[in-house]
């Protein structure tokens, strides 16, 4: 018998196709919801009927750039940063805030060091598991729409890895830079969430919303760009006394988060969706806010 | 003692098979002791690579039901017990008989990369280095060179990237070589065009088969992809170099 006929995966007897299914329904469920969500356009802020200064707002709309008041759900025109719902946007679906912001950490978690190890795994099944060689079929027909450009969806010869189209995969660190900044628009929120009328206090939403920019923040102060830019790119902590103090200590502190970047990957993804989810309902009147407002 | 079926992969680099053998297994034994059982009792031409039977040298790298793994550290109770084991040689190399391949391809591409280059000042000196800054380079160093990564990596498995990516030993080799803080050696553009960072797409098989646990993704090949795209991507930090940088030496 041929030698390549033997040495095949199917001497893993092993469920190894468990770990990219889960990964591939669990992304695919993110992107449908996280769609659907944000073509709403409503029914992403609570504030149980008041319109002053708190109140709860979805991390899917926030920053809320435009503001359609006409909405139900929506909060009053003085949360938005621009003002109303311009005309010149009045082709995106769901006259939605959302579509103007979401590419920023969309284009971190699709540029992100660990989603990439997901989605070559699940998506481009190249491959689909550790010693299991790569599956063919669709990942290279949707390589082939781009004439093979999308290199790490081909397999045999025509792999060429991150070259190619999945270049722009090296726009990561300045995807991170935009998330960076959400992290303090979301905390924030956190912080508006505890008011609700200018009148302090916390609830159910307040807990939601204040654990959602501290999972972000250990998922993004945990990205391999940051890491580098800290301190990975010395060579020597020792040859200053700033690198010496702080990119070492920082460098200490982000490899830390990096080494749990998948766990908090995944905890910051679901998080953000339950809050969406959360203030959805409450917004909708389905559920109702247990809070110390009595509202 | 208990009696369990194996299936080791007898022949050469063209042809072979899966030949059977039952072998008793007592508590405690591991893989390699169940191959030297066979060896000895039944199939004296068993051709196997082994040393040190401690997990230090490297040498016995095999694969085992489908997974490379060293055969003196996989133990026999981690397998299930009513399963046939079957032992195969590492998939990537050329088998020069039975488990035993051809690794020579991995020296080759050590021999591409540009060696540990001190300035002359500091080979005088002599090399005073705080433990912060050789860290990093000591954690490398712990490679065993056993190939289980360049095997499992599959773009040396699976999709004939021999001629385009040194694989992840070397990318491991590589970083240890940068990030030293006595090298003033510049690399980066070897990284990237003639060992292939760009070949890697972050699937991390490397790390999860080593046996030494080496975080070779995380600490070794995305840093190095990190200072290839300052140096080859990122505008900002061209330009800033450009205005800022000072260049490494690149002889002793």
């Amino acid at each position: 018998m041929l030698k390549r006929d033997i040495l095949t995966d199917k001497l893993r007897e092993d469920k190894w196709w468990i770990s990219p299914l889960l990964v591939l329904l669990g992304l695919l469920s993110f992107v449908v919801y996280s769609t659907w969500a944000a073509w709403q356009g409503e029914y992403f802020w609570w504030s149980g009927g008041s319109e002053g200064f708190g109140g709860y707002l979805s991390p899917f709309y926030s920053p809320t750039i435009y503001i359609d008041p006409s909405k139900p759900g929506v909060p009053p025109l003085d949360f938005s940063l621009l003002g109303s719902w311009p005309e010149w946007l009045s082709w995106l679906p769901g006259q939605s805030p959302a579509w103007l912001i979401l590419i920023f950490p969309l284009s971190f978690r699709f540029t992100c060091y660990y989603y990439r190890k997901a989605y070559y795994r699940a998506f481009s099944l190249n491959p689909p598991a550790c010693a299991v060689q790569p599956i063919k079929g669709l990942p290279s027909q949707v390589s082939a729409v781009t004439n093979g450009k999308i290199n790490a969806f081909n397999s045999g010869k025509k792999y060429d890895g991150e070259r190619g189209l999945l270049i722009f995969q090296n726009i990561h660190r300045y995807a991170m830079y935009f998330a960076v900044i959400f992290i303090f628009i979301l905390s924030y929120d956190a912080f508006l969430a505890f008011f609700n009328n200018g009148k302090f206090g916390f609830g159910v939403g307040t807990f939601i919303l204040t654990v959602n920019p501290i999972l972000l923040g250990c998922y993004t102060f945990g990205c391999h760009s940051i890491r580098h830019f800290v301190g990975g790119n010395l060579d020597c902590f020792s040859c200053s006394a700033y690198h010496d103090k702080v990119s070492h200590n920082n460098w200490r502190i982000v490899t830390f988060l990096n080494r749990r970047h998948q766990l908090f990957a995944w905890l910051s993804l679901v998080w953000v969706g339950l809050s969406d989810v959360y203030v959805r309902l409450v917004s909708m009147g389905i559920i109702n806010d247990i809070n110390t407002w009595g509202i | 003692m208990k009696e369990r079926d194996f299936k080791i992969y007898r022949g050469d680099d063209e042809r072979g098979e899966l030949v059977s053998y039952k072998c008793n297994v007592s508590e405690g034994m591991v893989v390699l002791d169940v191959i030297h059982k066979i060896q000895a009792h039944q199939a004296n031409d068993l051709a196997c690579r082994w040393n040190c039977k401690a997990g230090k040298c490297g040498s016995c790298s095999v694969e085992i039901n489908g997974k490379p793994r060293l055969a003196c550290m996989t133990r026999m109770n981690e397998l299930e017990e009513d399963k046939t084991v079957v032992i195969t040689p590492l998939k990537s190399f050329p088998v020069l008989k039975d488990i035993v391949t051809d690794v020579s391809w991995n020296y080759e591409q050590n021999q591409k990369i540009k060696p540990f280059t001190p300035s002359k000042k500091d080979t005088e000196k002599g090399f005073v280095m705080m433990q912060k800054d050789v860290d990093r380079v000591q954690h490398f160093r712990k490679c065993i060179e056993c190939y289980l990564c360049q095997n499992m990596c599959h773009v040396i498995r699976d999709n004939e990237g021999k001629d385009k990516f040194a694989g992840p030993r070397y990318m491991t080799r590589l970083a240890s070589l940068e990030m030293h803080p006595m090298d003033k050696a510049d690399r980066i553009e070897d990284v990237k065009d003639v060992h292939g960072s760009g070949m890697c797409n972050i699937t991390r098989c490397c790390t999860e088969v080593c046996p030494e646990e080496i975080q070779i993704t995380d600490d070794a090949i995305i840093p190095l992809k990190e200072r290839v795209v300052d140096r080859f991507y990122d505008p900002i930090m061209m330009l800033f170099r450009k205005l800022f940088g000072k260049k490494k030496e690149t002889t002793s």
